[in-house]
């Protein structure tokens, strides 16, 4: 679906099923450089069984207007004007990677509004390589390509996707270079390596939050992961083996069975 | 210690490894080193959430093997790998690949513009059995790139051709029909049997959906026939109104649209929702293991066919009963340079020439040659040799054998990979009867 926040177009999918303002909203946050395409196996699952599920296109990003925003400050912002935007006064968030940040930080400056949080692949900081930040921002190739590389763990080099006949580095690599590279993962990288709010915002999450992480994952290791969960009280933990950063391709059967528990018991479908 | 800094390199695998291992986690398979032949037709349900979760595409897995099956499903990544595409989509014939890309982009009018050179059965299949469906195709020849611009109208949906024409080695200039097709907001379909992505990666040069006929190089051994259809992932199917079956809700699937919901793989998951769902054509266990056998040894074998290849092309240039040869390595070759370009591992190992004698010639060789197969084939580890005129494009008549480049004396040869002493001996045996075709004739 389309609508316009701050007078941009918004482009969210909505997993297949048309938006009912009676059902629960879930809003799904991308990674750096990334699109609503990266949930897939998540979002259908979801808009199927009594949920809004909202996999937004970041602004610059996908099939979103406007141009990337360039701080994870604004992102929170922004994920709160798209709950008002649809016309909800709640939402439950799903972050992966950078969207982490943003949802964490939305989560702090919103506690109200956000009924539970999952993160995919968080930590409370997410500093980048300067090369890789170089590379980005002079909107080079090869940025992708390491990103592609340090995202995937050693299983996922091989593939395996769940969907068979997709292969996940060449999708990823190519949702990552749909528009500029440096107008997107460049600003995004930026952004992340900016942030230092991280621990702070994570303090002041009070709702249900799960983190899903990943033995193999380079990008936002395992004990950066917990790091950040320890400071978000009741936070819950799961730990995917032999799985990369890009869980939610890589091991996304788990990641979705381990979300639909999460969000169902704490923030109920619409029944029926 | 240096300060220099050391230079980052993505190192995701190579070419050769991924031959052997894309697309396969043994950890996932009972440890087992080999990919498993999941000889099954379906695949049980964990419940029925879990049953509905799969029909509506909501969670990956199987369901039924006319969709999809383990097996096939790392012969679709690996394959999709080695071309650097996003999915791939293994059919049961290079043939069944064809069709299927045409019905997934395509409905009852609408247009395809389409090289002339092409496999015989290709040809039938644009020209006699798509306006069948209502499909019109207008025929271009591989070289005339201005005619493809001018040949593209309202209603068409895409250009089609092989890479490296069968039988003749015209070369579409890829790059710039891609441009064509691009600028028209058309997709440029290529069937690239003949190279193989070890020797040209259609996607690098603008290509947007890739065919094999698994049957030949990729599997190489003359036992199993498979096709695929690859997709590139670049392809903008929302950039105009031309594509609505895969930007517009679709019926089939609760209202789902392949474009916004699967994006770089939209082309893919409608073949497979759609196109196997109604037509099936779908690529048996064992024959996908069969190919991913040949498939581990494709750079190896493809080094020494095209190696081979051009000792015969040297062979045949000098040899007094040809008259003309016709392979991308040759200098004079019309398409020599694009061919450096397109094909820089090697220019192929299909050769065509022409026998001096004609017609009555061809035939004597080709009824005299003993360790050359005469079939209806290429791309086997085997050297084969055929006469197309009275066999793979006999269907045709005078003026379609004409347009599409063939002639009464050309013989079409995929070079082997058997001794390169032992191909030429046993054509000096096909050469001396042509020579004397009554007198072998009457023997």
């Amino acid at each position: 679906m389309k609508f316009k926040v701050n007078n941009n177009e918004v482009y969210a999918s909505t997993g297949g099923r048309p938006f009912d303002k009676k059902k629960p909203l879930i809003i799904f946050v991308h990674g750096s450089g990334l699109t609503h395409m990266t949930w897939v196996l998540q979002t259908r699952y979801f808009a199927f069984h009594g949920y809004n599920a909202l996999a937004i296109d970041l602004p610059g990003h996908g099939l979103s207007g406007g141009e990337s925003l360039k701080s994870i400050e604004e992102m929170a912002d922004w994920v709160n004007a798209v709950i008002d935007a649809v016309g909800h006064k709640e939402a439950s968030l799903v972050g992966h990677s950078q969207g982490c940040l943003v949802t964490i930080e939305c989560t702090a400056r919103y506690p109200d509004k956000i009924k539970t949080l999952s993160l995919m692949g968080g930590a409370g900081a997410i500093p980048m390589n300067p090369q890789l930040l170089s590379l980005a921002e002079n909107n080079d190739p090869k940025a992708v390509d390491l990103m592609m590389d340090w995202a995937h763990g050693p299983a996922g080099h091989f593939g395996g996707h769940p969907v068979p006949g997709l292969y996940h580095i060449n999708t990823g690599t190519m949702l990552a270079k749909s528009r500029t590279i440096q107008n997107t993962l460049g600003v995004d990288f930026r952004a992340c390596d900016n942030y230092k709010n991280g621990f702070e915002a994570a303090k002041k999450v009070k709702c249900p939050t799960l983190s899903i992480l990943a033995t193999d994952d380079k990008m936002c290791p395992v004990k950066e992961g917990k790091k950040l969960a320890a400071l978000i009280d009741g936070s819950q933990v799961d730990i995917i083996d032999n799985c990369g950063h890009m869980m939610l391709l890589e091991e996304a059967d788990r990641v979705l069975t381990v979300l639909k528990k999460f969000i169902t018991t704490n923030y109920p479908p619409l029944s029926s | 210690m240096s300060d220099k800094k050391k230079e980052l390199k993505p190192n995701t695998y190579k070419f050769d490894t991924l031959s052997l291992h894309a697309g396969y986690q043994p950890h996932k398979n009972a440890g087992s080193r080999q990919v498993p032949i999941y000889q099954t037709t379906s695949y049980l349900f964990d419940d029925v959430d879990h049953a509905a979760a799969l029909f509506n595409l909501e969670r990956g897995g199987h369901i039924y093997s006319r969709i999809s099956n383990p097996t096939v499903g790392v012969l679709e990544e690996r394959v999709a790998s080695l071309e650097g595409g996003t999915a791939a989509l293994a059919t049961s014939s290079g043939m069944s690949a064809i069709f299927l890309a045409v019905m997934t982009l395509c409905e009852a009018g609408d247009h395809l513009v389409v090289s002339s050179q092409l496999y015989g059965g290709t040809v039938n299949l644009f020209r006699l059995t798509l306006p069948k469906f209502g499909i019109k195709c207008t025929f271009v020849k591989p070289r005339d790139t201005e005619g493809f611009k001018k040949a593209i109208q309202k209603n068409t949906k895409g250009i089609f051709g092989e890479l490296v024409g069968n039988p003749g080695n015209e070369i579409m200039n890829m790059p710039e029909i891609a441009k064509i097709a691009h600028e028209a907001g058309i997709p440029l379909m290529v069937d690239a049997t003949y190279q193989t992505p070890y020797l040209c990666k259609p996607f690098e040069h603008g290509a947007d959906i890739v065919i094999h006929s698994l049957t030949k190089w990729m599997a190489g051994h003359g036992s199993s026939m498979a096709g695929i259809l690859v997709e590139g992932g670049k392809f903008d199917w929302m950039q105009n109104d031309k594509f609505p079956t895969m930007t517009k809700p679709y019926e089939g699937y609760h209202g789902l649209s392949f474009a916004e919901e699967f994006g770089p793989t939209a082309f893919t998951m409608k073949a497979r929702a759609e196109g196997m769902r109604d037509f099936g054509p779908c690529l048996s266990p064992q024959n996908a293991w069969n190919v991913l056998q040949g498939i581990e040894t494709l750079s190896v074998r493809m080094k020494k066919h095209c190696s081979n290849a051009e000792e015969m092309v040297k062979y045949l240039m000098n040899h007094e009963s040809v008259a003309w040869v016709s392979h991308p390595s040759v200098p004079d070759h019309p398409d020599h340079e694009l061919a450096k370009k397109l094909l820089p591992n090697g220019r192929g190992s299909m050769i065509a020439f022409g026998i001096k004698g004609g017609k009555e010639a061809g035939v004597a060789f080709i009824n005299n040659v003993k360790l050359a197969s005469h079939l209806a084939n290429v791309g086997d580890t085997r050297t084969l040799v055929i006469h197309p005129a009275s066999g793979t494009h006999s269907q045709m008549d005078e003026a379609t054998l004409k347009f599409a480049g063939l002639s009464h004396d050309m013989i079409r040869l995929s070079v082997g990979i058997e001794d390169i002493d032992d191909i030429k001996n046993d054509f000096e045996v096909g050469f001396r009867a042509a020579r004397k075709p009554r007198l072998v004739s009457n023997q």
